[in-house]
């Protein structure tokens, strides 16, 4: 039993999964809002726009702790939502300010319904991974 | 009020005769009422088909070069007097002109189908349109006998229209595979078989042809008014028996399956179409049967193996029997050749899903009968059975004339592309009918110029559509001017509670007291003022409010839906003076317009007027009272502009008109000597968007150039030598500024309009967002220079319509579906503020938007389906409306009918819309891939859904609904929006994929396909008519021929006669090298071409018949566009040809296919 960097890592890992979950809720009520006509759309782009770089950076940063302290496992599971954030914001719609989302096209019902699936899909993620988190910060706090 | 009737009008289509009783025509005694009905038809006033027929009709008639006055061209011509009536007339078709008003007495009304007692006798909108379409398919089915000879009053020389049909036919031959019995029809005896038809057509055929080409219903003398069926087009009669091609041997309107029963059976039942195998080969039969009765004698087509057996009779067929109804015999001599329902129905349990439908037009206006009902269910039996009839008495051929006629009745037969290239004439019909099982819902649906769906009938599950491969959407052209429209005020709009929707003619009355909604399905209560008839001022019968009797109409709304008082009329202008702009000079026009109209502006007395002009500054105008002229501040700070005085910038018109005008009058001078290359357009419409803030409005903004200064500067993207790439960069907007300002404004109800009159590239991509995403228009005139007068007129006229169109301010338009169909994607200039609901800062009367739809759930268990488009908006005159439109269309579950009830022009419409987002979001070869592929998909879909034989057959089997498909997908792959290999300006083309977004489908269209005529009749018909004519004579204008549409090709072409082109904003004026000098001199005034420059626009003034003649048809196709084309001359020798020939897309080009090749790689394609 001892506290060492990769218990540090997954401690701070599961903190940093507990808000990414909670990103990813906001993000399927925001949507799920903007289906139901509760909201703007302008509104809504404004509000969701300030919060995805955020997110992106404190999931690469929970990453390159992983990455620091060796758990291959733990990095090779979240390499390819990294990937695909990284594919996303590369392919944005041309946008003077931070974030992914256009007022103009995100009423469109493919973009509506893509936006909503990947929430619903990465709240999982975060999911599993929080749990899985926990699992390594458990083992890494028993071993050795 | 002055655009409106300001009393409640009836609806024109009001006195529409109902046929309440239509759904109980499947029932066996529904006959006998029928019978009496008949003799009441009335002809609908010829004035009332004139228009429709005409269409149909010079569609339908091939080019005929010397004809002498077509006798039935006369009533062609739209009134050219009073603009109102002639719009009425358009909108609501037939009615204003010469109806009677609608009988308000007769209200005896049938349980729910109120509708009944009111169109009792009177001709309607839909008998016209009905019956032109019934013209329609008789004339296809004589096979176009050229006016000449086959219209004649007399009995024409028999071997002619034999020759014509059969060498028509040839045409329609169908695969070689599946050769039967039909075949037998061909060999030599045929003509005498043939000549029996022609005999037994030659009595009704004159009939027909004076009925069509006269517009005369009386032509038919014993048709009487029917008070249910006054929708029965009066040349129905003899027009079946002229298919059937037995002299009496078919009662002429029986075959037709009744509405009600069509309705009854498929949904009564599961899909059968494709379920029952021997029932499809059976329709194949039928099919091939058809297609091959067609050859002629002597046709050089496939070998036709097979025993020369007529179809074979079916054995189950019981002998002829006496229908139930005796009485009905009489009209119908062979009725008796179709045994009663009930008898057959245990041999053929299951009739072909493909016919069972009723055709468009047709069938809606049978009387109808159990015998009829059964025949229209079965028509393979009912064939096989006619036969023994006849076998004695003709050989098969003409009993394959009858199928085929038969085939397109029910608007399902086919045709080979590859066999008929020149397919234009032939196909080209007038929007498809919506056929409902009411006829009262389809003689009021909405109008196809307001509101068109690419499936006149909706498939039932998303599975089915997909089969198809067809897109599901609508066009919508929501603000058209439109001038018999109900206007109507009352305390409270009736709606459904739950989903919103505005009471409609398709909902349905559960009693007296309560209507449930065609939407959500929702029993909702009726006001008790909802008993109230405006019109006739009594009390107690809901059936004739305005509301259930016209599916266009507009309410004046109450104050619940004000969010804040209604606006009043604020017009900003923001002119570019930098140095490029005062080069092109546009200024001078500009202004020069402004100021002469400035009264005709729409707005009230609160109209208010602003101007700024920018070049590296932005300037302002004050004309604060007590000013004797115009103040100018200039700021410079354009970083960070503010406004230099909060008030007296923009000003009241009436108050300060003389200060305005000596603006205008000075403008053009202040800055004619300005040498600022810059143009700060961001900054300008920062100062415009506070300027515009408190109230919204309009926001005009004139550029020429790249903006380069302050917030929102661009930087020249295009790469001048890659214009004809393959690949086509920067369709795309360089910066998001102007679409978040567009944002802004739209929050604010403000929309910016975008004149660009750029000499060089300006971006169009980037800086039309301003326009795009506030709901404004794009207009584009590239290298504008006021050297150039034709492009100072065309500008002038543009302009001219924009300044005194009509205008909605703080519009939302919101689309609603019947539960089960949602909305999937809007196309157009707007801002999507939530799922259904689009904000319109603007609203102008040129602007049409298109919305694919997608399915939610199945629709399995309704009959139909409708769409709503509400707009909100405020009017000039600062008075809150909703226009609302509502279509109602039936829903299917067979794929062939799908198939056949495809809309081509709206498909074209709506795949054009998404082929421009295609490009936008990925690159354009996707796009144009995506237009072969989508051509590919829906002929092998076709190929699976008829059941034809899979493999190459050297054939390209098209409904005629889908026949022109490929030939519009050709143009819009050779369309400066979509074009590659060809050097096409980046602006030019981000402009035309805007038109496409935004245009309205009857412009979009010639925009996209032109018009050619040869107006070679038009010369010979000025002058073969020696009545002295003038131009305001209407009668005169009526005596217009119509001339038959070319296809783009130059085969067409040569070079003694003239041609016209009509690209909507532009004609021109093809002038051959060897035309006959006395026409170049009775029409242009020249003796000979040479005399013509390079470059000649607008029609030169001749005293002249033959002038006279061209401008009225000039401003016949400029009759329905919104400001009129400018006319350009082109020389054979010209070098403007290019811009002719290039717009020839049937014929192949360095880069692009010919339309032959085009439809040789679809053929190789579909599988």
């Amino acid at each position: 039993m001892a506290f060492n960097f990769t218990a540090f890592t997954y401690i701070v890992a599961l903190i940093g999964d507990a808000f990414l979950i909670f990103f990813a809720i906001f993000h399927v009520i925001a949507f799920d809002e903007l289906k139901t006509d509760y909201k703007n759309p302008i509104d809504q782009c404004n509000s969701l726009n300030p919060l995805v770089l955020p997110e992106y950076l404190l999931h690469i940063f929970l990453n390159l702790l992983f990455l620091f302290c060796g758990e291959w496992f733990s990095l090779c599971i979240n390499i390819p939502l990294i990937a695909y954030h990284i594919w996303r914001y590369k392919n944005r719609p041309v946008m003077s300010g931070p974030g992914l989302y256009d007022p103009t096209t995100v009423l469109k019902t493919d973009t509506l319904s893509r936006n909503m699936r990947e929430g619903w899909i990465k709240l999982a993620v975060y999911l599993i991974s929080f749990f899985y988190y926990i699992y390594g910060m458990v083992y890494s706090l028993i071993s050795t | 009020m002055s655009a409106y009737n300001s009393n409640y009008l009836p609806p024109s289509c009001a006195p529409v005769p109902l046929n309440g009783n239509n759904l109980m025509n499947g029932l066996p005694g529904a006959g006998q009422q029928q019978h009496q009905q008949q003799p009441h038809q009335l002809p609908p006033t010829a004035a009332s088909q004139q228009l429709y027929q005409q269409q149909a009709q010079g569609q339908q008639l091939p080019p005929v070069s010397q004809a002498p006055p077509y006798p039935g061209g006369a009533t062609n011509l739209p009134p050219t007097s009073p603009f109102n009536t002639n719009i009425s007339q358009k909108f609501l078709p037939p009615t204003s002109v010469a109806q009677p008003p609608p009988p308000q007495t007769s209200a005896a009304n049938n349980g729910p189908f109120y509708a009944n007692g009111d169109a009792k006798g009177t001709p309607s909108a839909n008998s016209s349109r009905t019956s032109s379409s019934g013209q329609l398919y008789d004339q296809a089915t004589l096979g176009n006998p050229p006016p000449a000879s086959g219209l004649r009053s007399a009995p024409p020389p028999l071997a002619q229209p034999v020759a014509n049909l059969a060498s028509k036919m040839q045409s329609l031959d169908l695969n070689p595979h599946r050769a039967n019995g039909g075949s037998a029809a061909v060999p030599p005896p045929a003509p005498t078989d043939f000549k029996g038809v022609a005999q037994a057509q030659a009595v009704p055929l004159t009939q027909a042809a004076a009925g069509s080409l006269m517009a005369a219903t009386n032509a038919v003398p014993n048709l009487i008014p029917d008070p249910f069926n006054g929708q029965k087009p009066p040349n129905l009669h003899p027009n079946p028996a002229k298919m059937f091609g037995v002299p009496g041997a078919v009662p002429p309107t029986r075959p037709l399956q009744p509405p009600g029963a069509s309705e009854r059976i498929p949904y009564g039942m599961p899909p059968q179409a494709t379920g029952d195998p021997t029932y499809q080969q059976q329709q194949n039969q039928q099919n091939n049967n058809l297609h091959r009765a067609a050859l002629p004698p002597g046709a050089t087509g496939p070998g036709w193996p097979g025993p020369p057996a007529q179809v074979p009779p079916k054995p189950l067929a019981p002998p002829p029997m006496h229908p139930p109804a005796p009485s009905k015999q009489q009209p119908y001599p062979m009725t008796q050749a179709y045994p009663p329902a009930p008898l057959q129905q245990p041999i053929m349990p299951k009739p072909p899903a493909s016919v069972q439908p009723p055709p468009p037009g047709m069938f809606g206006t049978q009387p109808s009968g159990a015998p009829l009902q059964y025949q229209a269910q079965a028509p393979p039996q009912a064939y096989a059975q006619q036969q023994p009839v006849q076998a004695g008495y003709n050989s098969p051929a003409p009993l394959n004339v009858t199928q085929q006629g038969f085939s397109r009745l029910w608007g399902q037969d086919t045709i080979d592309l590859m066999q008929n290239r020149h397919i234009l004439s032939p196909a080209t019909i007038p929007p498809p009918k919506i056929v409902l099982h009411n006829q009262f819902h389809e003689s009021i649906n909405c109008n196809p110029s307001i509101m068109r769906c690419t499936l006149t009938k909706i498939p039932e599950s998303n599975s089915l559509l997909q089969k198809s491969r067809l897109p599901l959407g609508i066009v919508i052209h929501p603000f058209r001017d439109v001038n018999s429209l109900p206007v109507i005020q009352c305390i409270n709009i009736v709606r459904c509670r739950l989903c919103r929707t505005y009471i409609n003619p398709f909902v349905y009355f559960v009693d007296s007291k309560m209507w449930k909604c065609n939407l959500c399905y929702r029993v909702n209560e009726l006001p008790d003022d909802f008993q109230f008839d405006p019109a006739t001022k009594t009390y107690g019968d809901v059936t004739r409010r305005p509301e259930v009797r016209s599916s266009t109409i507009e309410f004046i709304a109450p104050s619940e839906y004000m969010l804040r008082p209604p606006q009043p009329a604020m017009y900003l202008f923001l002119f570019d003076v930098s140095i490029i702009a005062q080069q092109s000079g546009y200024l001078e026009a500009a202004c020069a317009v402004l100021n002469r109209h400035l009264d005709e502006m729409p707005g009230d007395a609160r109209t208010q007027v602003g101007f700024i002009c920018y070049d590296s500054y932005v300037h302002f105008y004050s004309m604060a009272e007590g000013f004797n002229q115009p103040h100018e501040m200039t700021l410079l700070d354009i970083e960070d502009p503010f406004l230099p005085r909060p008030d007296s910038l923009l000003v009241n018109l009436k108050e300060c008109k003389e200060l305005v005008r000596d603006l205008l009058k000075q403008l053009p001078k202040r800055f004619a000597n300005t040498h600022d290359p810059g143009s700060a357009l961001g900054a300008a419409l920062q100062v415009a968007f506070k300027l515009m803030q408190a109230s919204g409005g309009r926001i005009t903004v004139f550029q020429s150039c790249l903006p380069n200064k302050g917030p929102g500067a661009l930087e020249p993207r295009e790469d001048p030598n890659n214009r004809s790439a393959k690949d086509v960069a920067h369709l795309n907007p360089a910066t998001d500024f102007y679409k978040r300002f567009a944002l802004e404004c739209s929050g604010y109800q403000i929309a910016c309009d975008l004149f660009l009159m750029n000499q060089q590239y300006s971006d169009m991509a980037t800086i039309s967002g301003i326009s795009k995403h506030s709901g404004g228009c794009v207009h584009h005139f590239p290298l504008y220079q006021k050297t150039k007068p034709h492009m100072v007129d065309s500008f002038r006229t543009c302009f001219k319509r924009y300044l005194t169109r009509k205008i909605g301010f703080e519009a939302v338009m919101r689309i609603r579906c019947t539960r089960g169909l949602q909305v999937h994607t809007f196309h157009g200039n707007f801002f999507v503020r939530s799922t259904d609901l689009l904000s319109l800062p603007n609203v102008n009367p040129d602007a049409g938007y298109g919305m694919q739809i997608s399915y939610d759930e199945n629709l399995t268990d309704v009959k139909t389906i409708c769409f709503q488009a509400a707009l909100l908006y405020t009017n000039s005159e600062g008075e809150r409306r909703i226009r609302v439109h509502t279509v109602c269309l039936p829903v299917t579950a067979s794929l062939p009918e799908v198939m056949h009830s495809a809309d081509t022009e709206a498909i074209v419409g709506l795949l054009s819309k998404m082929a421009v987002d295609r490009s936008v979001s990925a690159n354009l070869s996707d796009a144009r891939d995506a237009f072969i592929n989508a051509t590919i998909d829906v002929f092998n879909s076709f190929k699976i859904a008829q059941n034809l034989p899979s493999g190459q057959s050297g054939q390209l089997i098209a409904p005629r609904s889908l026949a022109l498909l490929p030939l519009y997908i050709l143009g819009l792959l050779k369309h400066p929006a979509f074009r590659v290999g060809t050097s096409t300006r980046l602006d030019d083309r981000v402009f035309a994929m805007d038109c496409m977004k935004t245009l309205p489908l009857d412009q979009l269209m010639k925009y996209v396909y032109p018009e050619l005529y040869k107006i070679d009749p038009l010369i010979y018909h000025a002058r073969n008519t020696n009545v002295s004519s003038t131009p305001e004579d209407d009668e005169e204008d009526d005596q217009l021929p119509e001339l038959p549409r070319l296809q783009l090709s130059a085969e067409h072409l040569d070079s003694r006669s003239i041609f016209l082109m009509d690209c909507g904003t532009l004609i021109m004026l093809y002038v051959g090298l060897n035309v006959p000098a006395n026409v170049l001199e009775a029409l242009l005034g020249i003796s000979s071409t040479a005399e013509l420059s390079d470059y000649v626009y607008g029609l030169p003034n001749v005293v002249s018949q033959e002038n006279d003649v061209l401008k009225r048809f000039i401003s016949r196709l400029n009759y329905d566009k919104p400001y009129s084309a400018l006319v350009q001359i082109i020389r054979d020798t010209s070098t403007a040809k290019g811009q002719f020939i290039e717009r020839l897309t049937d014929d192949r080009s360095e880069s692009s296919l010919s339309y032959y090749e085009f439809l040789q790689h679809i053929r190789a394609q579909v599988k």
